[in-house]
């Protein structure tokens, strides 16, 4: 294993302040909730604290967008609100670096992904939105679709400005005003993506963004002028955030959590399906709805995939997430690395044979080295339920057919994957197993032009794509 | 005058291509608009329910994967059985909807035309809704419609046949299958849909119908762990929000119509769009 020299991003280019406030009505306001301190999960410092919403807060928010809904932006010729998306698109990519800088700082995950990926899709997301504004009657829903009206956006932890993206543009391209909370741990990048869009002019109250905890999220969605509801993160919360909105007339579109099935066949590439697993479990922390969680390999190749695994994963390094070389960040926050825990001595309680890369990991922070189990069965608890952290559960299959089983076998459907240099074959698998995304000799692909979103208790709606537009539009 | 006695028919549950009575032993009666007696239907319970839930759940495999041609033709054959049946359907349906011959003719005209319209989208579904995405990478990305699997139907109240008709269609167009539990009060019309569907080549189980008290029935499959999304569109007022409640249980998708969707209008595809999952592939290009 080579040794690398310690290769930092320097801090100051997050432009780091101390203090940072919620964006209501056009403008930076303190919020009148209780501020929360966000700390950098990496070395468990604070980095800043931020204000909160108030209950009387969302309302004000709300009322924010619906006024800008009514006055300007439902009004405003699609053509024009594509100029505004589009600066934001640019702003996002002048502003890249320091935004890449403050996502590591403030989520724990590597720089080379927050800025390789997290970054760039976010101003993707933008920049291919805006060109629908103009163009919906070309979408297929209808010579003239309308837009909702306001939106509530409640979004997750792991990819902060990438999910904001997710959400905001789409409701914007199609005529909504948003309201959008950002994650407890994870609200810098919102922030500072809601200065962008200060400076990109947007008229007041179009985006308007209050960070808080989960309350503030379940006061959101409740509120009674809200006419659409978006929501990315846990199944227990999408369930309640459904049961919540029944017998109301607000749409709603979940994105939630998965247990993909990565299926891998014998006659597979090997070396290219070890970067894909890895890839697949380990990009972002395993901190991924879509993770490649659940590994299937066909028996005959299993010692000899294992091998090559444990080897590769062996040399991921893991630790500061601002150095460049990083490959596993930190966890996103203790309650996180607890959980983690807790699932995977299960796996070892369960019977399931653990091996656990001996990398060193910093003494501060929360970390948690890759772990890879085999000898795994379908009734165990880390085969079944969602760990959202660096941790591969390995199971083995015979048959093609005995593969989709297995990787159906699951009340989510979010993602699958299946490596084998077969076509027909993948052709095959692809239509077979129930999931939403299916990667073929590859892993984690995301676009804005591709349709994301998950089957069954993965939920429902898609985002990116045509079809994404359902979601926003009054169809 | 003719003596005749004739053959009075009895009305039973359509699950799983057989015509079984309710096993509860239960049945109810059914009368016209006027009160008049007219049969007695069989009154289904949550283990005929879960009966029908098991036989659509056998049947979606091969319905799914049936090809499109194969589902056109079979939903356009119904229309063709239907048509040879078309006086049986407008004697029904006006002394269950208490309408004059003349509008019952119109009704069941619409309720034929319905399964032409959907059986020409069968294969067009795709074409129309999916996608091949332009990803800014090296790969090939597709999207492709694809059903969501066993849809529990809460058909309209009044529209006996054109409202059943307008809310089945479009759920076994795309190759779900479905449970419907038909108007409570005007059910024959449902009853003698599935002897058309039942000699149509509709494969047994792709579309279970239950007759009996829907606010009894509903319940069950809305909770029910092996159903994917559930039309609402019949759903008694007081019920709705907990049906929709107890739906959330499972992410199940919940189509919210309301009864008085104006079924004589030729329909969009929202119906369609609403039992569809979308599916993205990707693979890599390269040499």
């Amino acid at each position: 294993m080579w040794e690398y020299a310690p290769a930092p991003e320097s801090r100051d280019i997050a432009n780091l302040k101390p203090n940072y406030r919620m964006f209501v009505d056009g403008k930076f306001v303190e919020g009148t909730g209780e501020p929360l301190k966000t700390i950098n999960p990496a070395t468990e410092e604070v980095l800043a604290e931020v204000s909160t919403a108030s209950q009387s807060d969302v309302d004000t928010a709300v009322k924010a967008a619906r006024k800008a809904y009514d006055r300007v932006w439902s009004k405003m010729p699609g053509s024009e609100r594509a100029k505004y998306i589009y600066r934001i698109a640019r702003q996002i990519q002048e502003r890249g670096r320091e935004l890449a800088v403050l996502e590591s700082l403030d989520n724990g995950k590597p720089i080379k992904e927050s800025r390789d990926v997290d970054v760039p899709t976010a101003a993707a997301h933008f920049f291919y939105h805006a060109g629908w504004a103009d163009k919906l009657s070309y979408a297929g829903y209808g010579p003239d679709p309308k837009p909702l009206g306001v939106a509530g956006q409640v979004i997750p932890w792991n990819f902060p400005l990438l999910m904001a993206a997710w959400k905001i543009a789409p409701a914007l391209a199609c005529g909504n005003t948003v309201v959008l909370k950002p994650a407890e741990t994870t609200p810098l990048t919102a922030l500072v993506l809601a200065d962008i869009i200060q400076q990109c002019d947007l008229p007041p109250g179009v985006v308007n963004i209050i960070p808080g905890a989960g309350d503030v999220g379940a006061t959101l969605v409740e509120h009674g002028d809200v006419n659409k509801v978006a929501f990315t993160g846990s199944t227990e919360v999408g369930k309640i955030i459904q049961r919540q909105l029944a017998g109301t007339s607000k749409k709603l579109t979940l994105e939630l959590g998965g247990k993909a099935a990565n299926v891998v066949f014998d006659d597979a590439p090997l070396d290219q399906a070890v970067e894909g697993i890895v890839n697949g479990i380990f990009f972002n922390q395993g901190h991924v709805c879509c993770a490649g969680s659940r590994l299937l390999v066909q028996e005959s190749i299993a010692d000899e995939l294992l091998e090559k695994l444990h080897a590769r994963v062996s040399t991921l390094r893991v630790g500061d997430p601002l150095d460049k070389n990083t490959d596993v960040g930190a966890i996103n926050s203790r309650e996180q690395l607890t959980k983690i825990k807790e699932l995977t001595e299960s796996g070892e309680a369960e019977g399931a044979q653990r091996w656990t890369s001996s990398c060193p990991l910093p003494d501060k922070g929360f970390f948690f080295a890759p772990t890879v189990f085999s000898n795994v069965s379908q009734a165990m608890r880390i085969a079944r339920e969602e760990i959202f952290g660096p941790v591969l559960s390995v199971l083995t299959f015979r048959t093609p057919e005995e593969a989709v089983a297995k990787a159906n076998n699951t009340p989510y459907g979010l993602s699958a994957g299946v490596w084998t240099e077969k076509g027909s074959r993948i052709l095959w698998m692809a239509q077979r197993m129930r999931a939403g995304v299916v990667w073929s000799n590859t892993f984690n692909r995301f676009d804005p032009t591709a349709p994301f979103g998950g089957y069954q208790e993965s939920g429902f709606g898609r985002e990116g794509g045509r079809t994404g537009l359902e979601a926003y539009l009054d169809v | 005058m003719s003596d005749r006695i004739s053959v009075a028919k009895t009305y039973k549950l359509y699950i799983g291509g057989a015509f079984p009575r309710s096993e509860s032993g239960r049945s109810y009666p059914v009368t016209d608009a006027k009160g008049t007696f007219l049969a007695n239907a069989a009154q289904g319970s949550r283990k005929d329910a879960r009966d029908a839930v098991a036989a659509a759940r056998k049947a979606f495999a091969s319905w799914s994967g049936a090809t499109a041609y194969n589902r056109g033709q079979v939903l356009y054959r119904v229309a063709e059985v239907l048509e040879g049946r078309r006086e049986q359907f407008i004697t029904e349906v006006a002394a269950s909807e208490g309408v004059p011959l003349k509008k019952a003719q119109s009704l069941v005209d619409t309720a034929i035309d319905r399964w032409v319209w959907y059986a020409g989208w069968t294969d067009k579904i795709t074409a129309v809704l999916g996608s091949s995405n332009p990803v800014a990478g090296p790969y090939f990305s597709f999207s492709t419609p694809e059903p969501t699997g066993v849809v529990a139907v809460l058909a309209p109240q009044q529209s006996s046949l054109l409202g059943l008709v307008s809310v089945i269609a479009p759920v076994i167009a795309s190759g779900n299958t479905c449970v419907v539990i038909t108007s409570q009060d005007r059910p024959l019309p449902a009853i003698t849909l599935s002897e058309v569907l039942a000699t149509s080549d509709v494969p047994g189980g792709v579309v279970n119908i239950i007759t009996g008290r829907t606010a009894e029935i509903a319940p069950w499959l809305a909770s029910h762990g092996d159903v994917n999304a559930l039309d609402l569109t019949g759903a008694p007022e007081s019920l709705r929000t907990e049906l929709e409640r107890s739906a959330a249980g499972t992410v199940k998708r919940v189509l919210r119509n309301k009864a008085s969707e104006d079924f004589a209008q030729v329909p969009d595809l929202s119906r369609i769009r609403a039992y569809l999952e979308t599916k993205t592939v990707w693979h890599p290009m390269g040499v």
